[in-house]
């Protein structure tokens, strides 16, 4: 047999190393390569690649860019989901070795870091995308390609952190990462390059969206909008805009020393030259922190939209929601050293961020209030999304209770780091979050696709998610208080830790099978769907609901002047009494420059993804030709000059009388 | 199910649990030390109060997902033009922020408190987390252990917290909450055991592939049974050598040790601005055991 080049089995030990080719490994390759086969293979028999590359891959459209992230969010949060069950399993008896020791800690680290960032995060940045442009009469965000651009940098990026599962080895620090557990001398594979890598190059996409909100909706709103009259959603994508524009840059930083001190050979938090950990952790605290309320506040924001619309009454307290979403915004900020009070920065440091924190559970509160007295008086109709709702108040009002007992500075020396605290975060983190943003994801449906979800198999989704939610969380607050710390692989007989955790377990998978569930609504209400030719399938009450759903690439025909809070919900009233036209008047449609769409934004990702792949091996010509690409493609970019088409006025019209839209 | 019966608490809900109905494995709730009790009484305080708040808040949202429905028939009052009251909603700001005073004063007092050891002379242990395993020096003593720890009961403790590995946190959960172990630094934290007694701690923070492992035993017994147990240690066992130390700092698990002596250099001992009310950011020189 002649000698095989020299770098063939180079590659193959540092593409496949030992750890790498176990059972679990091997099977998600085979899963990932013949999935990957199909598509292909279906494409090409379907002759797709076109319609793809047209439709979906160069779009700058601010819905269909929504889509994808909802996509790639609900794949992600199967993944992550997985790795959660991978866990529980584990854990489910004493000394179980399911998985081992290495396993168990790349999977913990790769759920934690997914569902925040991969999973939260784009389901976030979809809403954003779906809803905001048309909650503010806009016809796109303000700057359509940078929105690509943010999307393909979360895409690639999310691909380049799960390919670490089969090539190369995953992080396995924890999804916070700390020093010097990431440094070479404790952690010599290149897991925690992939982890430090993509999540630089999504953090790029998510400042871009952030900026790119904050702009949209500061520039953009219909006339007579004015601030005091926006939706409560877009007010939370306001506020939530704000913060990834400040709390992102000390997370970059954090992430681009921690990785140089890998690839470069710096000490910036390794022990050998003085450097210095608890930088890194107050760095990344200084992000994390405003990150909970990143993915929080448009939970909040989907709640004041959610509760007003099934309680058939408006929302209560309107300025009082918005002052304690803002309060909540700059508070974010000033409660970062409650995460870690047991690394002795002393009394006054420790009371000053204990009361901060208590400080921000008063604006949470008033919310709670608020959404409660919204019912009162209504008339509650239990849809999916109103479920999602009722669901969220008892789970997050205990979640928000114990995180006031955590920020008690001598109580939180004992639940520091126990599972008394992974079960305060899981329950905010889901019971705010997830139930936020599934509510969502259930109310705006009809708009993104034109028909509604099933109500009656979301409604079973809902049930086995939130019902397996409180089995699988409450048993963790006792074992922390038995003592039981988070991220260990197993624990011993004898601990009394055994019958909880196997409640947890069982909770665990009937989340999971919510989530199955979840999928098959999806998938059957596609193949089954009832068209919702009104736009309007909820009875709604802002802006998005007054045009035809799925809406027209240029969303309105001609912007409405807002004159109230709840504009749709009034201008309903008024086009029945025939005070005014049940539509726009063919006469006031003007020609509208669409974005067209360009190949600029998937190609940069893919130059990224090639760069950030060579900087995970540190081969660094494949990391240049990367980063020698993203200039390419910047360049290809400039040459770029005719960035709009026009539709013609009666182009519009057309559309508009077939959608059966135009007023007399 | 006897274990099952212990759990029946859990199901009154959070507040009863924390009250102090807890079962045997809670240690957390059966604090064996002035610091553990102290903090006990801030959580059940914080509990009844979060409590009070939460069933408040249960009340009203039952009343009014039961009261309002969308149904016919239905003769709750239908007001879809209410858009809020002025005096409840500034009094949804006022009220939680009193409640919260309740928690807020005797956190303040008790962080300062729980800061100063209270003795002048405390018996000092130093502690150094490696991976995957625990070194207790105790200078007063001139003796080291591994993994296993035995102190005086009666009196405070004071463990001088460091790391030659990445993070840990050292926690003994009956006697008191934790605190971090980390490299470059030395952290303080005291404990006391009112009697004698065997517990467990384990860490907090992971720190690697056998984080699991990073249990060790603790035996609180008399002030005089302890100096015996000293000084038999300084007798019978053997004297830690830099290469002993050296074959600690390995990635390995390891079971109990004892020495009777260690090299000095294995603790840091230049605490600038080391203060026992836990300086801010201390600075130490690096341990010389990685040049």
């Amino acid at each position: 047999m002649p000698a095989l080049p020299s770098f063939v089995p180079y590659l193959i030990h540092t593409l496949f190393p030992p750890w790498v080719r176990r059972p679990t490994e091997i099977g998600a390759e085979i899963m990932m390569t013949a999935g990957g086969a199909f598509i292909v293979y279906w494409l090409l028999k379907n002759k797709k690649l076109q319609w793809l590359w047209n439709e979906w891959l160069t779009t700058v459209d601010h819905k269909k860019i929504g889509i994808m992230y909802l996509v790639a969010a609900i794949i992600m949060l199967g993944r992550g989901g997985l790795d959660a069950l991978m866990l529980r399993t584990n854990l489910a008896m004493p000394t179980l070795h399911f998985i081992n020791a290495s396993e168990y800690n790349e999977v913990f680290t790769t759920h934690g870091t997914i569902m925040v960032f991969f999973m939260a995060m784009p389901l976030i940045f979809a809403l954003f995308n779906v809803v905001v442009p048309l909650q503010i009469g806009s016809r796109d965000v303000a700057f359509p390609r940078l929105n690509a651009i943010s999307f393909w940098l979360f895409a690639f990026a999310a691909a380049l952190f799960n390919l670490s599962f089969v090539v190369g080895g995953s992080p396995n620090a924890g999804w916070t990462a700390y020093p010097p557990l990431t440094e070479l001398a404790f952690n010599h594979t290149v897991g925690e390059n992939y982890y430090f890598v993509s999540l630089l190059m999504t953090g790029i996409g998510t400042t871009i969206t952030g900026i790119n909100f904050l702009v949209t909706i500061l520039r953009m709103r219909a006339p007579g909008m004015t601030f005091m009259k926006m939706p409560l959603f877009t007010w939370a994508t306001l506020n939530t805009s704000v913060l990834i524009l400040f709390a992102f840059p000390p997370l970059t930083i954090a992430l681009l020393e921690s990785l140089l001190d890998r690839v470069a050979g710096t000490t910036f938090f390794g022990l050998a030259h003085g450097g210095m950990p608890m930088m890194y952790v107050n760095l990344f605290w200084l992000f994390g922190h405003p990150e909970v309320y990143i993915l929080v506040l448009p939970a909040f924001g989907v709640f004041s939209e959610v509760v007003a619309t099934f309680s058939r009454k408006k929302l209560f307290g309107y300025p009082s929601m918005v002052l304690s979403m803002t309060a909540i915004m700059v508070l974010a900020y000033g409660t970062w050293v409650h995460h870690f009070f047991t690394m002795g920065a002393g009394p006054a440091v420790n009371v000053f961020f204990g009361l901060s924190t208590m400080l921000i559970a008063i604006p949470t509160g008033v919310k709670v209030f608020n959404w409660i007295l919204t019912m009162w008086g209504g008339r509650l109709q239990f849809t999916t999304p109103m479920l999602y709702f009722l669901a969220m108040i008892p789970t997050f009002v205990i979640g928000g209770a114990t995180g006031v007992m955590l920020g008690a500075v001598p109580a939180d020396y004992q639940f520091h780091n126990s599972y008394f605290l992974v079960a305060h975060f899981h329950e905010v983190l889901i019971g705010g979050t997830v139930f936020g943003l599934l509510a969502g994801v259930y109310y705006w449906w009809p708009k993104m696709f034109g028909y509604k979800l099933n109500d009656h198999q979301g409604k079973w989704a809902f049930w086995l998610f939130a019902g397996g939610f409180w089995p699988t969380f409450i048993p963790q607050y006792w074992l922390g208080l038995e003592g039981m710390t988070r991220r260990m692989y197993t624990y011993p007989f004898g601990m009394g830790w055994h019958t909880l955790n196997v409640i947890s377990t069982i909770g665990g998978f009937i989340m999971g099978a919510g989530f199955l569930v979840l999928v098959s609504n999806v998938l059957r209400s596609r193949l089954h769907r009832e068209v919702d030719a009104t736009g309007d399938p909820w009875d709604g009450r802002t802006l998005e609901w007054s045009i035809p759903s799925p809406a027209p690439e240029y969303n309105f025909a001609v912007i409405p002047t807002v004159d109230e809070r709840d504009w749709w919900w009034e201008e309903k009233q008024r086009r029945q009494s025939g005070e005014k036209p049940a539509g726009p008047k063919p006469e006031d449609i003007r020609p509208i420059a669409i974005p067209k769409n360009t190949p600029v934004p998937i190609l940069l990702g893919a130059a990224f993804f090639l760069g950030a792949f060579g900087l995970v091996f540190t081969w660094w010509p494949v990391a240049l030709t990367g980063l020698a690409g993203v200039f390419g493609v910047l360049i290809y970019s400039w040459f770029q000059y005719d960035h709009y088409r026009i539709l013609s006025a009666g182009e519009i019209r057309e559309t508009e009388e077939l959608l059966g839209r135009l007023g007399a | 199910m006897r274990t099952w019966a212990k759990r029946i608490p859990l199901a009154l809900g959070l507040v009863a649990v924390m009250a102090g109905c807890g079962g045997p494995h809670a240690v957390v709730l059966n604090p064996a030390g002035p610091v553990g009790r102290v903090e006990l009484n801030l959580m059940d305080l914080a509990a009844i109060t979060m409590g009070i708040v939460i069933l408040f808040v249960m009340v009203l949202f039952t009343i009014a997902v039961v009261r309002f429905r969308d149904k016919k028939g239905n003769r709750a009052p239908y007001t879809p033009n209410v858009e809020g009251h002025k005096v409840l909603e500034v009094l949804w700001f006022i009220i939680p922020a009193l409640i919260l005073t309740v928690i807020a004063v005797p956190t303040v007092q008790e962080t300062y408190a729980l800061a100063k050891v209270p003795a002048k002379h405390p018996l000092v242990i130093d502690v150094t987390s490696l991976d995957w395993k625990w070194l207790f020096e105790y200078p007063g003593q001139k003796v080291a252990t591994v993994n296993h720890l035995v102190i005086p009961a009666g009196q405070p403790v004071l463990f001088k917290l460091t790391s030659d590995a990445p993070m840990n946190t050292f926690w003994i959960p009956q006697l008191g909450g934790m605190e971090y172990a980390m490299p470059g630094r030395v952290l303080p934290l005291w404990l006391e055991s009112y009697k004698p007694g065997v517990y467990w701690g384990h860490s907090g923070q992971f720190s690697g592939r056998e984080f699991e492992k990073m249990f060790f035993s603790v035996k609180a017994v008399t002030p005089t049974a302890f100096n015996a147990w000293a000084a038999s240690l300084r007798k019978t066992a053997p004297a830690m050598t830099v290469a002993d130390y050296h074959r600690l700092l390995q990635f390995t698990t390891v079971g109990y040790q004892s020495y009777s002596s260690y090299p000095a250099f294995t603790f840091p001992s230049v605490t600038h601005g080391f203060t026992l009310k836990g300086g801010m950011y201390l600075l130490m020189h690096n341990n010389p055991a990685h040049d």
